[in-house]
Formats: C-alpha cells, sequence, structure tokens
C-alpha cells in the first residue's frame, strides 16, 4: 500500500500508460483524449452550423465513457491514493518559478497562482486559461490529436505525422515557456 | 450498458495512473519545458518504448480484438502543415495551462473545479478550429 500512496516513478507509469493504449487497441478503439471535444460540440448541436461537427457522435460514446472514468479515478487517485500529495520537483525549477512569482511551487498538484478562485477572477488570471484552453482546443483539432493520440499512440505505431505534431508540441510548448512567460510573469 | 463498463474501467486505471505519475500537474509539464527533471521524458519515453513492444508482438502473434479483426492502429492521413502548425498551437496551450486534454478531465476528479474553464474554452477553440478547417492549410 505505502508503494501506491507514495508518487508513482515514470517507469512504472510510462508502461502503464502504454497498456491502457493497447487495452482500447483490443476493444477495438483507439487512444485519442482531444475527440471528446469534438464529440462534446457534436452533442451540443454544433453540426446544425458547421459541416465538421456532423457525424454520428453516437459512435463515440465510448470515449466519453472513457472520460467520465478518467474523472472518477482522478477523484480516487487524489482522495484515497495519495499521501503527499505534493510534487517533488527540481530545485532549479523551484527557483525558476519564484522568480516568475510562483511560491511554494510543488506544495499542491497545480499552483494556486493560476487555479485559486482569486486567481480566477483576476483578468490575468481568466485570460491565461482561456487562451490556454482555446490553443488546446484548436490546435489538438488542427493537429489531428494530442499527446495520448500523437506523441502515445501515433509513436508507438511508428507514424511520421505524430512524430511532426509530437516536434509541434515541444515548439510551441519551448517557445511559450522560454519566451512568452518571462513577459506574462 | 454492459458494454460500456469496461470503458469506464479503463478510464478509472488511466486517471489513476496520470494523478500518481504527476503528469496532471501544471508543475511537471513546466519543469519538462524547462529539461530541469527526466520525470516526464521518463512517462513518455516508456509509454512509447512498451507500446512500441506491445505493437510488435501483437502483430507477430496475430492478435485479435474483441470484434475479431487483427489488432491495428489506424494510419493518420498524410500533411506536413496541420501537423508541425496545429502542434505548435497545442504546445503553446499545453505550457501555458499545463493540461493537455486528457489531464483537463481528470483534474475535475481531483476537485480543481477552476479547470472546467479550461474545458469550456478548450471546446470553443475546437469550435474555431471547425469552422475555419476549410481556410486551414492541412
Amino acid at each position: 500500500m505505502e508503494y501506491i500512496l507514495q508518487p508513482w516513478p515514470w517507469y512504472v507509469s510510462g508502461p502503464c500508460i502504454a497498456i491502457i493504449m493497447f487495452l482500447l487497441l483490443y476493444f477495438g478503439r483507439t487512444f485519442g483524449m482531444s475527440s471528446n471535444l469534438r464529440t462534446l460540440c457534436a452533442i451540443g448541436g454544433a453540426g446544425k452550423r458547421v459541416e465538421f461537427f456532423k457525424f454520428d457522435w453516437k459512435s463515440q460514446r465510448w470515449n466519453l465513457v472513457v472520460v467520465l472514468g478518467a474523472i472518477v479515478g482522478g477523484f480516487i487517485a487524489h482522495h484515497y491514493l495519495s499521501h503527499p500529495t505534493n510534487i517533488d520537483l527540481s530545485q532549479n525549477t523551484i527557483e525558476d518559478l519564484k522568480m516568475f512569482g510562483f511560491e511554494n511551487a510543488g506544495q499542491s498538484l497545480l499552483p494556486p497562482e493560476l487555479f485559486s478562485w482569486d486567481a480566477v477572477l483576476s483578468i490575468k488570471g481568466l485570460s491565461i486559461l482561456i487562451v490556454g484552453g482555446l490553443l488546446v482546443g484548436f490546435g489538438t483539432r488542427y493537429a489531428g490529436g494530442c499527446t495520448s493520440g500523437h506523441a502515445i499512440t501515433g509513436l508507438s505505431s511508428l507514424q511520421r505525422p505524430s512524430l511532426i505534431a509530437v516536434i509541434g508540441f515541444f515548439i510551441g510548448g519551448l517557445i511559450m515557456i522560454h519566451f512568452i512567460y518571462p513577459i506574462l510573469f | 450498458m454492459g458494454k460500456y463498463i469496461k470503458f469506464f474501467l479503463v478510464g478509472i486505471f488511466f486517471g489513476i495512473v496520470l494523478v500518481k505519475s504527476e503528469a496532471v500537474s501544471w508543475y511537471r509539464i513546466f519543469e519538462m519545458f524547462k529539461f530541469q527533471s527526466f520525470h516526464m521524458y521518463g512517462i513518455i519515453g516508456t509509454a512509447v518504448i512498451t507500446g512500441i513492444i506491445l505493437l510488435i508482438l501483437s502483430k507477430q502473434l496475430k492478435v485479435k480484438t474483441i470484434n475479431g479483426n487483427y489488432l491495428k492502429v489506424p494510419l493518420k492521413a498524410r500533411g506536413l502543415a496541420r501537423y508541425i502548425l496545429g502542434g505548435i498551437i497545442f504546445g503553446l496551450g499545453w505550457a501555458l495551462c499545463g493540461a493537455c486534454p486528457g489531464p483537463m478531465y481528470i483534474l475535475v476528479g481531483t476537485g480543481v473545479f477552476s479547470i472546467i474553464i479550461v474545458i469550456a474554452a478548450a471546446l470553443l477553440g475546437t469550435y474555431f478550429y471547425g469552422i475555419l478547417r476549410d481556410k486551414l492549410p492541412h
């Protein structure tokens, strides 16, 4: 039990993620989380106005069930299987974050500087979450997948488009952290 | 209902793994893009290596899915612009809010309800893509 309560090392977590991908393939589906965003748009009636959302979303219900399970899994893991819940970040990261005004980095799952209600209710905090979400939603659909679809499934099946997409993910991420964060924080 | 149970269970396992691996943490994403820890690279790297092995083995052993077809991964369409441009746009967002689409949902379960704003914005972003799709290079 002690091993489960501690954070799981990367060499346990990574193979577990591969098993999840494999199980979904075994069930005749594929691992892809961002597709659910398109499905939810279709359920919301976006298909009436935009061709891209005109598809049989009912065939995607299984993936929404995965999402539902993931939410429950998140609840179980955080409330019953995590002790402690702090993140053992590298010292350099903690210091870099301090320079950006993030105190106590790693003491919680997410920084209160961005996700607490106080932060969310500020113009800057709200804008960061909204712009971030918009970019994720737009980018994943444009690229045809996210970390699960491209980085895990696509790279595991040695597909060139996924390699290009993952390179793109990193170009975007590095630009954000190294060039845009110093302006924002 | 019965046929959905297995997907629900896979989802629960996925949620648990991503929380326990700390991949849902904004801090870990920041640290990854700063190259200050091997942790996230270890997770993605071992996931991909294990995935490659599992897929090669299932091809060798002619593993069939529960539907009776040979297990294989659908191929992504050919292209360059959509993957590099879409990838960069996603990467910018991933680093900004520290959450990709899987963790977004999982974080709701951990009780971080402000992440719902990110999910709502992601839905809107997906909708904008749907509108602009024909005008974008793919």
